[in-house]
């Protein structure tokens, strides 16, 4: 196990690219599900405004 | 009649519908390709004869840059969709491809320095490929930052449009920067005409993580524009319909 982490003296450099993807990929996610979310929920008040004036 | 399907796609109501149905089966395959693609890649891929288990970064790196110039062509075909048929959804796509593109751009360039400095002994070069990679992150800052300053969201998709689709002439330069000018940055392994360079050992795990990106590209490319068809048709009557389709909370 300790030689699949070492990365045969590479893992200074493998580990930090692999967490740096896992971020990047994680963060993408996170970003367009609250972008999606805050439009549905914008879009939600302002069908309620409609219906309360109407 | 051959174009009634383009302009059907083209409709906010039909491409919202389309959209959530379709982003689980993008989603999905993309996580499980992923999986695949690392185990491959970082377990049962023997180690390069130069470079070791130093190779194994290319898993990362290859599919990040992949996604950095395929979501570029994406925004500029999109744009150039917008502008020749004033469409929505293709600006909504457009607009919501350049986040996505920028952050794997930075992450192409994040890993290819990390890959550098124990193989070429330097974390950056100024390199045709790498310089072209780096002009193409600048490329979409510029484009975030020119639909940021423009209040009006039509002319700020025209004018970002316009600037989309210049900066596609970047994207031939990056790809074959390697074959035009001495380059530190190794030729095309893949991504070339005749048979790729490397064993079947190391190219599946590298084509699974290929094709794993595209879908997690194309299932975040969809959820990101619903919410701009939402925040552009804010005043339409389909809205309703859609909304009502989904319960509060849920995507």
């Amino acid at each position: 196990m300790m030689k699949f982490f070492a990365m045969g003296g590479y893992a200074r450099y493998l580990w930090p690219c692999y967490l740096l993807t896992a971020l990047v990929v994680g963060l993408n996610i996170r970003w367009a599900l609250r972008s999606l979310r805050s439009a549905q929920a914008e879009a939600r008040r302002r069908i309620e405004r409609v219906k309360a004036a109407s | 009649m051959a174009w009634v399907w383009f302009h059907r796609f083209g409709s906010p109501p039909h491409f919202y519908r389309l959209a959530t149905r379709l982003t689980p089966w993008f989603a999905w395959p993309a996580a499980l390709l992923c999986v695949a693609g690392l185990v491959g890649g970082l377990v049962l891929a023997p180690p390069d004869y130069q470079q070791g288990d130093g190779f194994r970064i290319i898993y990362v790196h290859a599919p990040a840059a992949w996604l950095s110039l395929m979501v570029y062509v994406v925004m500029a075909a999109s744009a150039a969709v917008g502008l020749i048929w004033r469409m929505t959804v293709a600006y909504a796509v457009s607009a919501s491809c350049a986040i996505i593109g920028a952050s794997f751009t930075a992450l192409a360039l994040a890993t290819g320095m990390l890959w550098g400095r124990p193989m070429w002994g330097t974390y950056w070069e100024w390199d045709p490929r790498l310089t072209s990679e780096l002009l193409l992150l600048f490329l979409y800052l510029g484009y975030l930052g020119l639909r940021n300053s423009i209040d009006d969201v039509g002319r700020a998709d025209r004018a970002s449009a316009v600037l989309a689709i210049v900066g596609v002439v970047n994207v031939p330069i990056i790809h074959y920067s390697v074959v035009w000018w001495n380059s530190l940055h190794q030729a095309p392994s893949v991504m070339k005409f005749g048979r790729p360079t490397m064993p079947a050992a190391m190219l599946v795990p590298l084509l699974l993580m290929l094709a794993g990106f595209t879908a997690y590209f194309v299932a975040l490319l969809l959820i990101r524009s619903r919410g701009e068809l939402l925040r552009r048709e804010r005043n339409a009557r389909w809205i309703g319909d859609a909304l009502g389709a989904t319960a509060p909370g849920k995507v």
